[in-house]
Order: structure tokens, then sequence, then C-alpha cells
């Protein structure tokens, strides 16, 4: 098959849906490639290094479109672009099918078949084609770095013979793929980053990358979570009780990134007017939402405005376009799965398998049908919770404290049983032993329990001293031999003689060894 | 020293025992706690040979000088890998004295009881407190003995193989006479007869056969374990001689000796139990030597082993931030501590995090990875257990196993047929990379294939241990 880029022709659009690297993949799939002449410039591939690569370069979009089987590309088509869009010709690319009615109309009546990059499901194994999540991370990453652009200080906190410089505070409103990358971007510059989402699962996560979670106390409870992955719309009490929380937060930060966006709506109202002007002047917000009316109520999309305060609110809508190659390298990349999995054989034919989960969630026109929106996914991408709960590992609270319960009471039972029967055994041998037994042998127990106490609390570390230290006290049977020594027998004294002369041994070699060995612990 | 101030001091020596052993619990106040157990002892000795029952000093002092000096002499020259030899030698001699100790005492009483009423009123020392016993202390008295004897000749046999096959000169691998366990029943009974003889009115003779037979059992139950195993014998002989001092203590009537005796009795006792713990396998069955056969067909391992050199371990050292070391008792054998410690010294230099996961039955004595590792001056914080690291594998870049097998197999953890199933193991093979430095293919002291072996992330690093980690130091600069 022929699969062709053309050049994006929305304007300040520079990426582009082929590079070398990824034709070079493709051309091993047993696929042709082609691309349009300049299409790669503005994300700095040249049309040599696409030859280069084995790829043809066609002069003028509609030639291109024309001898393409398939055409990749970036940004949903324009209306020219449907036009030249031909019967069984196949296109992958962003599609907007939620609000592209239209265009999904238009390519049904042309017969040809439309893969929406937006539609790959977030499952394991779709990840690979995960076009919105690799965009969303370069987005994150530089939704950081315009806003230290902006931000008139150092992020990180120092201490300079000039003076004590703290370290910025960023908030990151929404932990998806993009607030995830934004949080990590903003702690390795070094500022102290709070974070905040809907679904409670993700704490862990913002934990993980190194900024703190922004708890919400809230009693009913609130999973944000729904299928797939994605958050939901939030109750009116919880919305009420988040904004609360924001304002709260506001003046102290300094950096605030938004990144709240639920599917197919517009994007929640989060921070407020009066947020926004409680921030100290030559704070920064960063709406990644703006695309869909913003986050912030004052975000102009597409514009880096300065409130009369001085708050700078950036509204950029192209945060993947401004890294062109590098948001190029990651989309082609995607697309390059994408074309494999739909590429069983490699060898250059294209299946178009619809039983197939990720092909099948992604594909909004196939064969002069509409077939948006997708049947639920046969399997969750991620496990509802309650499952989980299920899960040994995770107890709730009252079931942990019913095991230790139960623990508590076997050990407690165990040890009653334990002692009743000591105790029984004690009053058998008290029964018939005499006095001066009895004496000795509570001596012997009470010794016994002192033992297990003290040896219980040594260091695994130190057991062979241990063992060298109870050998050379174990040399007091040597006292035994003391009191025989002086016996009048000649037998009793010679055996008494060797038993000391062992015994000192042992009491000496113990000691001096236990010594030698302890003396050489030591710490770093 | 009056009766009143020998028990004074006695206390005192108790006491300070007491601490000695508590101040275990960390390593630096260990260092303050062998000196209690030193003054404890001097305490003891000094009262006991100052007290009202002792006699003979020249004889005495002869035999303290001598046996002073001789240990002396061992402890200085030890090597810290012939360690489990030392203790297991120690052991035996405390079980060699209770014997002596016990026969002492029957010589002692059957004199006594020989003598008239007034030869008893003179009679001085430990002789005169046995003639002042009456009929039922002597009966407890002879049980007494019997156990002094019974327990003191099993440590003592039993601790003589132990150090043969601790230092090599006897066969490590398990070996018993025809008719095995039912051997050593057979005896026990036996000597128990004896005992009930002894009881009834016979002779020493039939002491000196318990100790004959005893000793049997011993050499015969301990010639039956094998070499790995050695860690829960030696803490087994451990308690054992503990309890034969408690028992001469119980003849003799002081408590002191039965104070300390059952100290030394419980500490061994809960070494073997943390022993067999961290093998989960059964005391007895321990004891009884040899592992269960496998319960069913044990998993197929798939796969080779894939071996590396010196250069490939030394770049993959540099190249890892965190790096863990598990020792085992190969690496005692092949002297390789100093060698390992210089390693460590420099990739800490070069800033990167390195530590020691220990198993507990790592080696030959309970502790002995700690000890080999401290001579070599490794600083202690480094070298972690293996609940406070198991956890921490899988960020863990490279895992350096030397001279360990068992300890590190996955087998006890994925297959529920193997012998080892079910014992606690270091999860090295969760680490991104794995270097197992062995000298040749041949398996365990189980006897079991180790699958970590055969995994895509380990390496085999073939060679003596010591000349590996060597030629791997020379490549680090």
């Amino acid at each position: 098959m022929k699969i062709g880029a053309p050049k994006e022709i929305i304007e300040g659009e520079a990426r582009v849906a082929m590079t070398p690297d990824s034709a070079r993949a493709l051309r091993k799939l047993g696929h042709e490639c082609l691309i349009e002449a300049g299409a790669g410039r503005e994300a700095g591939f040249s049309d040599a290094a696409y030859r280069e690569a084995g790829v043809t370069v066609i002069r003028g979009a509609a030639a291109l479109w024309k001898a393409a089987d398939v055409v990749l590309k970036v940004r949903p088509p324009e209306p020219v672009e449907m036009k030249r869009l031909q019967k069984g010709q196949t296109l992958i690319s962003f599609f907007n099918p939620g609000e592209n009615e239209d265009g999904m109309k238009k390519a049904a009546e042309r017969e040809a078949t439309v893969i929406a990059m937006e539609m790959v499901p977030r499952i394991s194994r779709a990840q690979k084609m995960d076009a919105l999540s690799s965009m969303a991370n370069i987005a994150g990453y530089r939704s950081v770095i315009e806003a230290a652009e902006n931000f008139p200080r150092f992020l990180n906190g120092q201490v300079t013979a000039a003076g004590k410089v703290p370290p910025a505070k960023v908030l990151v409103v929404g932990a998806g793929v993009a607030g995830l990358a934004a949080i990590g971007t903003a702690v390795s510059l070094g500022a102290i980053v709070h974070a905040f989402d809907v679904r409670p699962e993700v704490a862990e996560q913002i934990e993980s990358m190194g900024a703190e979670f922004v708890f919400l106390e809230f009693e009913d409870d609130q999973d944000g979570a729904e299928t797939g992955g994605y958050a939901k719309p939030s109750s009116p009490e919880f919305l009420a009780k988040q904004l609360e929380k924001f304002r709260e937060l506001a003046p102290e930060m300094d950096i605030v990134i938004t990144t709240a966006l639920i599917p197919g709506r517009p994007a929640p109202r989060l921070w407020t007017k009066d947020m926004v002007e409680a921030m100290k002047p030559g704070s920064v917000i960063v709406d990644l939402a703006a695309e869909r009316g913003g986050n912030c109520e004052l975000t102009k999309p597409d514009e880096r405005i300065v409130t009369k305060n001085g708050v700078t609110i950036i509204g950029y809508t192209d945060f993947p376009s401004r890294m062109a190659s590098q948001a190029s390298t990651l989309y082609a990349n995607n697309l390059r799965h994408m074309i494999a999995d739909l590429t069983p054989g490699k060898d250059g034919r294209i299946v178009h398998d619809m039983e197939d989960d990720v092909i099948r969630s992604a594909t909004v026109v196939h064969k002069g049908k509409i077939t948006w929106p997708p049947p639920p996914l046969k399997v969750q991408a991620i496990a509802s919770k309650k499952p989980a709960a299920a899960a040994p590992a995770e107890l709730t609270a009252e079931e942990r404290r019913a095991q230790e319960l139960a623990a508590f009471r076997k050990a407690t039972r165990d040890q009653v049983a334990m002692l009743v029967a000591g105790g029984a055994l004690m009053l058998l041998i008290g029964a018939y032993a005499p006095a001066s037994f009895m004496q000795h042998f509570i001596v012997f127990a009470l010794a016994v329990f002192v033992g297990f106490q003290v040896i219980w609390n040594v260091s695994h570390a130190l057991h062979t001293p241990l063992m060298a230290v109870t050998n050379a006290i174990s040399g007091i049977i040597i006292l035994g031999a003391l009191l025989q020594i002086g016996s009048g027998s000649w037998l009793v004294m010679a055996l008494a003689f060797v038993s000391v002369l062992i015994a000192t041994i042992n009491i000496v070699g113990g000691f001096l060894v236990t010594r030698r060995m302890l003396a050489m612990f030591r710490k770093s | 020293m009056s009766i009143g101030l020998v028990s004074a001091a006695y206390i005192a020596a108790s006491v300070l025992f007491i601490l000695s052993l508590g101040g275990l619990s960390n390593q630096e106040s260990a260092k303050r706690a062998v000196w209690y157990g030193i003054v404890g002892m001097a305490i003891a000795v000094a009262a006991t040979i100052l007290g009202p029952d002792s006699g003979n000093y020249l004889l005495l002092l002869v035999a303290v000088a001598a046996g002073g000096y001789a240990g002396w002499h061992v402890a200085g020259r030890v090597q810290m890998t012939e360690m489990p030899q030392l203790v297991a030698a120690l052991h035996s001699f405390v079980g060699l004295a209770a014997v002596f100790i016990g026969l002492n005492a029957q010589l002692e009483l059957s004199a006594v009881q020989g003598m008239d009423e007034a030869a008893r009123e003179a009679l001085t020392g430990f002789a005169a407190r046995l003639a002042h016993k009456d009929a039922v202390e002597i009966a407890i008295l002879k049980v007494e003995v019997f156990l002094g004897i019974f327990i003191g000749a099993v440590t003592f046999t039993g601790s003589v193989v132990a150090f043969g096959k601790l230092a090599g000169k006897i066969d490590g691998k398990p070996s018993k006479l025809p008719g095995g366990h039912m051997l050593n029943l057979g005896a026990l009974i036996l000597s128990v007869i004896l005992g009930v003889m002894f009881f009834n009115g016979a002779g020493i003779w039939t002491m000196v056969l318990v100790t004959l037979i005893a000793g049997f059992i011993g050499w015969h139950l301990i010639m039956g374990i094998g070499g790995a195993d050695m860690p829960v014998v030696v803490s087994m002989l451990n308690s054992y001689s503990g309890w034969a001092a408690a028992a001469i203590g119980f003849t003799l009537g002081n408590d002191l000796l039965i104070v300390t005796g059952a100290l030394v009795g419980s500490s061994g006792a809960i070494l073997s139990y943390i022993m067999c713990k961290a093998m989960n396998r059964a005391f007895v069955s321990v004891i009884l030597g040899g592992f269960g056969g496998p319960s069913g067909p044990q998993m197929e391992v798939e796969g080779e082993m894939i071996a590396i050199d010196a250069d490939g371990v030394a770049s993959a050292l540099k190249d890892a931030d965190s790096i863990i070391i598990v020792p085992g008792y190969g690496m005692a054998v092949a002297q390789a501590q100093q060698a390992v410690a210089e390693v460590t010294r420099r990739l800490r230099e070069a800033g990167k995090t390195v530590r020691f996961g220990i198993h507990p039955v790592a080696g030959r004595l309970p502790g002995h990875m700690n000890v080999l590792l401290a001579e070599a001056k490794v600083p202690y914080d480094i070298v972690l257990e293996m609940d406070e690291i198991n956890d921490d594998f899988p960020e863990t870049d490279v895992v350096i196993v030397i001279g360990a097998n068992d300890i590190v197999n996955p087998a006890a953890q994925e297959d529920p047929n193997s012998p080892i199933a079910g014992m606690p193991v270091l999860e090295v093979w969760k680490a991104k990379q794995v270097f197992v430095s062995k000298r040749g293919q041949g398996t365990g002291y189980s006897g079991i294939e180790n699958p970590l072996f055969y995994k895509e992330n380990t390496r085999m690093f073939y060679g003596d241990a010591k000349e590996s980690m060597n030629e791997v130091l020379k490549r680090l600069d």
C-alpha cells in the first residue's frame, strides 16, 4: 500500500504525520511511503532526509492525495481536504468525531475509511498508539516551560551569597497524562508542586512523581473516575468544596497549570475570576483546557494575557506544535504502530479487522457507513473499584481490624493455654519434689523466661557474637569443677582439673573472640 | 568469704550476664555488653574460689593459667571464616566438662554414703553438702546427674562432629549407619533403662555406659545432617550446652549455674527456631536430617544459562545507581570478603548506593555473613536483613549474588512442588540485572535446580569468587 502524508494546512501547525524514521519502519512492513514536498520542514525534517529514508517526495497536496491509499494527517481535515478524499481511501488522523458529524457524513458518502486517533481506547495493548497521551505529555511538559518563561523568578529554591530564594509553588489541577508530565517537569525544575484530581486513585501517581496530593475532605463516596480512565463530571456539592479549596490555595500559588477535561464536554470552570485576583503579581496560569473554553474564567484561547493585578494567563492551544520535532516523532510513531496493527502479515496489505477492539473503537467511518460511537470495550480500561477492594492486599479498615482482633485473640488463647499447661506441670513437680529442689526450680524457670525475653531483641546481624558470648558464659560450668577440685579423691580431682582447664579455654576464648568480632562492626 | 557474700556475688554475676546478652540488641551497646559478661564471669569465679566450698588452689591456678593461655591463643589466631568451627569446638568443651562434673558428683556421693556419721560431720566443701541431703534429695540428685551427663555427652560428641564437618575434616554430606534413627531411638531407650537402674542404686558403671551411649547418639545424629543445616545444628548444640550447665547447677545446688545455663539454653533454642523458620522447615525434620522428597514433579526449567565476563560485570556496575550484593557460604569458602568489600568501597566512592542483603541462613553460623563483612570493614548500616531489603529489589539496577544458591531460588515461591517451597528467599530476580558469581554449573546444597540462573535478566559469572571480584575491581578504575 502507498502511505502518504500531506503538509498540514492549518495556520501555525508545524507538526507532520510522518518522519523519516517512521517511514523506515513503515517500509519494513512492506508499504511504500509518500510525502508532500516541504511537509516536514517546520518540524525539522528536510525533503532530503525523507528521500534518504526511501520516501517518494511529491509536489503538491492534490497529487499526494491522489497517489496515496492511506493518508496520514495530524489535524482534523479541512473542507478542502475532505474533497480530496477518494473512494476506498483510508484517512488516519485526529478527527474530533464528537463534533464533526458533517465530516463523517462526507467521508461516508465518499466511501472512505476514517480512523480517528483520539478514539484509540485506553487499554494497555493500545498504549503505543495512544496519540492523545503522547501529545498530552508534550503539552504538560511545555506548559511548565511556558510558565517558567513568563514567571519572573527562579523555580527552584536557592541559598546564595546574595540572599535566600524561596522555591516557586506550583499547583497542577487534573493529573491526567498532561498533568503528570507537568508535575514531573516542575518537580525536576525544583519547584514545590501540589496537585489535585477528582479521581482519588491517582493520589499515588501524583505522589510518585514527587508532588503533594491536595486532599479534599468529602463525606460522600466520590469516585471521579469513569470507565476508560478519564474523569467524569462532579456533583455540585463536590464542585463547591473543590472551589473552596482552590480559593484557599490561590494566594500561595505562583504557578497554576490546569488540565481538567471531561471527555465530550466543555472544560469545567475551576479557576474563577476572584481566584485570579487573589493571586500575587507575577504569578502565571497556564490553561491547557483552553481549546475547550478553559478551566480558568479569564482564559482567552490562543492568547497570552496579563490581568490588572499582574497575573499572566496563557491560553495557547498549540503546545505540541510548539515542539514540532518532538511531537511529530511521537505522533508518527503512534501512527506507525496503528498501521502495524492494520498490517498483521507485514506484507504491505492492510486488513481492516473490525473484530479487533482497538481498530473497531478508532474507526469512525468504514465502507460508507458511520461507525461512531463505538460499542463499549470488551476489556475495561481500569478495573472498577469494587473487585480491587475484594483483593486481599487492600482490606478495608474494618476487615483489617477484625483480622488483627482475630490474631490477637488467637495469640491470647495460645498464651493462656501455655500458661495453664505450664502451671499444671509446675504443680505436678511441686507435689512430688522436695522444697530445696523447688527453690532452684523457681530460679531456673525465671531464668529461662528472662532468657527468652532478652534474646528475641538480639539483632540478627549479631547472632555470631551472640553464640560466641553464650559460649563464653556457658563456661560458667567451671564453678562446678571449682567446687569439686578440693575433693579428697584423686579421680575426682583429676576430672575436676580437666574440667577447669577446658572451661577456662571456653571462657577466655569465647570472650576474647566476641570482643574481636564486635570491634570489627563499624558504622559508615 | 561467707555463703552470704558468695550469693551476693552470684546475683551480681547473673544480672551482668543478662545485661550482657541484652546489650547485643545493637552493634554499639554490644561493645559494652561483652565487658559486662567478662566482669560477671570474673566476679563469679573469684567468689567461688574465695568462697567456703573451694580448695586445692595450686592445682586450680595451674588449670586456669593453662586454659586461659590456650583460650587467648585460639581467640587471637582464629580466622573469621573459621568462626563456625570455633563455636562448635567450644561447645564440645562445655559438654565434656558437664560429663566430668556429673561423674564427679556421683563419685563423691558414693564416697560420702560409704562414710559413717562422724566422718560425715568432718567433711568440708561439696562433700559436706552431699552429706546433708535426705533420701528424696539424693534421688533427685541422681536424676540431675543422669540428665547432666546425658546432655553433656550428646553435646560433646555432636559438637566434635559438627566441628569436623565445618572444618572440612569430615565429609559434609549426611551419612547414617544402617538402621538410621531407629538406632538412635534404641540407644536412647537403653540409656533411660540404665538411668532407671542407676536411680535404683546401681553403681557408677551405669553412668559411664550412659556417657558412651549418649556420645554415640550425638555422633550419629550430627553425622546424619548435611553441611548447610549446620546453622541449626550449631544453635541446637549451643542450647544443649546451656541445658547441660543448668542440669549440673541443679546437681550442685548452684543457682548461678542454673541461671546461666538457662540463659544460654534459651538463647540457643531461639536461634534454632529462627534458623528453621528461615528455611521453612520443622526443627525435627532438620535434626532428623535430609530434605523431604519433592511432593510432585518439579517445574521444568526453560532457557539457558548465559555467561558473562568481568568486563561485562564492571561496565554494568559503572552504569548502575543502586546495587545489592547477596553473599552466601561460597563467599566464605573463597575468602572473598575483602575483595567484595573493596569493590563496595570503590562503588560507594563513585556515589552509588551499595547494600548487602543477608539471608538468615546464609553461611554456616547464624549471623556469619555479618561478621565476615564486618571483618572486611564493610559498615554494618549497609548490611541489611532479608525482610528489610526484599521490597527494594524491583528498584535495584544490579544484584550480585556471590556463592549463594538456595537462598535466592525463585522456585521456593513459584513451584509448589519444590522441596524448598515456601522457604523465604531473597527476591533478587526482580532486579533489573542479576550477576551470579559461582564456581561451576552445579546445584546448591539441597540439590535443586535454580531457575534464577536461567532467567533473562541473569548472567552467570563463573570462577572463584575472590579472583572474579578482583578482576572486576581492576576494571572499575
